[in-house]
């Protein structure tokens, strides 16, 4: 089931479109990446998800509902900039922030004495945020993020900020959120945390959506045929061991091992290549290159943009 | 509408528990009654009684100069020379030098003398004393009946009493100065509430933005909301303030009154004020030079006259959508603006129509049903100053003010309606420089 999709959601400020026509399904109790270079529309829809502004066109369902008031409550929602009041005593600024996603004060106050104490920082409850340093008013922050325990969390941007300690800290909370039933909705430029965390993604250019599905299904579609294979033994008996199933790619040689790059021939498999080198090199190593997340990003993205460039070039 | 109550009880709570409130809500009150009070006190205390040494080569006053309870004369036989020689031998205060030729012009000629300058009452007294005499002489010099012209004086010296006769034949007394007083007091307070409290609802949402909390309030509740909360969270600030201004004031003007003044006779100041009401409409030459309790007393009457209840309750009334119509614009504009130095350019034009307003206040007093008085006490952006202005002078009917209301209700329902449209647009915009054009276009994005 989706805890939350979006059907074709356009937003447009003045002469700049923001979103135009993006649709997105998050299945519930997943980690959902919402990827995309500055600028992309990614706040954008992010503010729509949280009402916070509505889209022009297009609609939201939250649990198969239509996305309504009534549903901020089931939304947790950290954004990049942190921001709290300054002046306010971390305690009664939490109790405020809890209320106001409909909380009951006693409730409020049992849950943050968990989080505080969880987190270290109870000892914090009567000081202004002002007096906090950065990473503790972040933790503060995650804390009145979490603490009315949403189905659905949106984290834009969760680890900066964070020192690698605290990151990490972070990270287990959010798998933890998770495994007890969580969704979780993060937009972030960390493509190691996507590789590592998220289950789905959606990446996001100049306001359209470009590609989506999981993680897995996405980097078996851009793989690129290419095995790295290491051995010692002659290069050139190697090379011509390859036939036809491969081309050479990129090679170098690091003593006496050689780390040689494979593009497969279309229709012969990596079994064939490897059957054929067998005989003729010692393998040490044989893997499918599989492009990271950062690749796929950096490749879609350029492509994206080079059609763009190219239609705004013709028109 | 639970969630806009937190709001209001967060914006309350916060501004209340300020130190500068506090201090505000306690400086304000002594800074009033120490005004009023002070000039009070000063007057009555007791100044050491000063000895003057009068030496009246005229011999016409010799002994006559009236004493009074701070100043006691002596006429000793010697010269101006003589005296000066030994003035600081003496424990007189001062030398009163009159010269011989004083009924000739020589009244020129007359000085004081003094160690250390006298009092101001000591000065006038004297100097009061020795004209009167000096009047009276050269009348009966030249035979004229001193009497006679006392008399015609007293019977042609009058102030007006001015009465208001309504449809059914009552009978008002009327103060035009009292009013305008009370009716610059209700707009001078008014106008300082708007702007003290709307710059405070500037500030309060440019903090909000500036510190980027208000993406997270957002998420929670509606841009509406967040800014009706605050702004009805300062007005409750601004009325706590006032109301405790006025009971603190007015205990501490009667604590005041009753530690500093028990000396003095209340059966004394009493008695003045029978003498008042039975010979309220005569003149109060003769009741000697000071006149001033029999004024204030005056004044205190004509005050109990003015329907205070039916001022009071249009006061708040002005007092409470001039602000809320003020203040939402002051929220827009705090926030359309990234800092408080953006904020100048969006601050003109708002505080021009209440310092027009103001400006214009002398004339609506001196004409108060006047087309200009009129009109401005119906256009919602003049309306809170230039009616209070007004309504003292009880002229404004009863349709005149229920539409000057329901105009300002209206303005008041306008501006917010308005400024809520550039509030939700500009509260997530930043580092852009905005302008009217931009505010303009703003007011037609889809929520």
């Amino acid at each position: 089931m989706n805890i939350l999709s979006a059907k074709n959601i356009v937003k447009k400020y003045a002469a700049h479109t923001a979103l135009d026509d993006v649709s997105l399904d998050i299945p519930a109790q997943s980690i959902f990446g919402l990827l995309g270079p500055n600028g992309a529309g990614k706040t954008s829809l992010i503010r729509i998800i949280n009402q916070i502004t509505g889209p022009d066109s297009g609609e939201v369902f939250f649990e198969n509902e239509k996305l309504s008031p009534k549903h901020v409550e089931q939304i947790g929602y950290l954004p990049e900039e942190r921001g709290l009041y300054k002046k306010m005593e971390v305690g009664e600024q939490a109790l405020y922030l809890a209320q106001l996603k409909g909380m009951k004060k006693s409730e409020a106050k049992k849950k943050l004495k968990y989080w505080f104490e969880k987190f270290e920082i109870d000892a914090w409850w009567n000081k202004k945020v002002e007096e906090l340093s950065k990473g503790m008013q972040q933790k503060v922050q995650f804390i009145v993020t979490v603490m009315h325990e949403p189905k659905l969390l949106i984290l834009d941007e969760p680890f900066s900020g964070f020192d690698p300690i605290n990151a990490n800290l972070i990270k287990n909370e959010i798998l933890d959120l998770k495994k007890k039933g969580s969704t979780i909705l993060f937009s972030t430029h960390n493509m190691g945390s996507v590789e590592e965390l998220c289950d789905n993604i959606a990446l996001i250019n100049r306001s359209k959506k470009i590609v989506d599905g999981s993680v897995k299904d996405i980097r078996k579609q851009n793989k690129s045929n290419v095995i790295e294979i290491e051995f010692t033994g002659n290069m050139m008996g190697f090379t011509n061991s390859l036939w036809t199933f491969g081309k050479l790619g990129e090679h170098s040689m690091e003593g006496e091992i050689c780390k040689a790059q494979i593009e497969l021939t279309p229709g012969s498999s990596s079994n064939q290549l490897l059957s054929s080198v067998l005989p003729v090199v010692e393998i040490h190593s044989f893997k499918e290159v599989v492009p990271s997340m950062n690749d796929i990003f950096i490749k879609k993205v350029s492509e994206g943009n080079a059609i763009g460039t190219q239609s705004n070039f013709t028109e | 509408m639970n969630k806009i109550l937190l709001i209001i009880k967060r914006e309350y709570l916060s501004r209340v528990k300020k130190k500068s409130f506090i201090l505000m809500t306690i400086l304000g009150p002594i800074l009033m009654v120490g005004i009023m009070i002070v000039p009070i006190w000063l007057s009555t205390q007791k100044t050491e009684k000063q000895k003057i040494e009068v030496i009246d080569e005229s011999f016409l006053f010799t002994g006559l100069i009236p004493e009074k309870d701070i100043v006691h004369f002596d006429y000793p036989p010697i010269t101006i020379q003589q005296a000066r020689a030994g003035f600081f031998d003496t424990d007189y205060d001062a030398i009163l030098w009159i010269p011989k030729n004083v009924l000739n012009g020589g009244q020129k000629g007359i000085n004081l003398l003094y160690k250390e300058q006298l009092s101001n009452s000591a000065q006038q007294h004297i100097q009061y004393s020795i004209s009167k005499m000096l009047y009276e002489v050269m009348l009966a010099k030249n035979n004229v009946n001193v009497n006679l012209i006392k008399d015609a004086k007293d019977k042609s010296t009058f102030t007006m009493i001015t009465t208001q006769i309504d449809e059914l034949g009552d009978e008002k007394k009327t103060n035009t100065g009292l009013y305008m007083g009370i009716g610059l007091v209700a707009a001078i307070m008014i106008y300082i509430f708007i702007f003290m409290y709307g710059v405070q609802v500037m500030r309060g949402v440019m903090e909000e933005k500036t510190s980027r909390i208000v993406e997270v309030i957002l998420s929670s509740v509606k841009p509406f909301q967040l800014m009706m909360g605050k702004i009805v969270g300062v007005a409750l600030v601004g009325l706590t303030q006032f109301l405790l201004w006025v009971i603190l004031s007015t205990t501490l003007y009667s604590v005041a009154v009753a530690t500093i003044f028990k000396d003095i006779d209340i059966k004394q100041i009493q008695a003045k004020e029978e003498v008042i009401k039975i010979g309220e409409n005569l003149d109060f030459e003769n009741m000697g030079k000071i006149e001033e309790p029999n004024e204030m007393t005056k004044l205190w009457n004509d005050f109990k006259g003015v329907d205070m209840p039916y001022i009071t309750l249009c006061f708040l009334f002005y007092f409470l959508a001039g602000y809320l119509m003020y203040s939402a614009m002051f929220a827009a504009i705090g926030a359309a603006v990234d800092s408080e130095a953006d904020t100048n350019q969006f601050m003109l034009p708002i505080t021009i129509p209440l310092i027009f307003s103001f400006g214009i206040a002398q004339t609506v007093m001196q004409d108060p049903n006047g087309s200009l008085a009129v009109w401005f006490s119906m256009i919602p952006l003049t309306s809170p100053v230039v009616m209070m202005v007004r309504l003292p002078f009880d002229c404004v009917s009863g349709t005149e003010l229920a539409m000057s209301m329901a105009s300002l209700v209206l303005g008041f329902l306008f501006t917010t309606w308005l400024a809520a449209r550039i509030y939700r647009t500009g509260i997530l915009m930043y580092g852009k420089k905005v302008s009217w054009k931009e505010l303009a276009k703003w007011l037609f994005y889809k929520g």
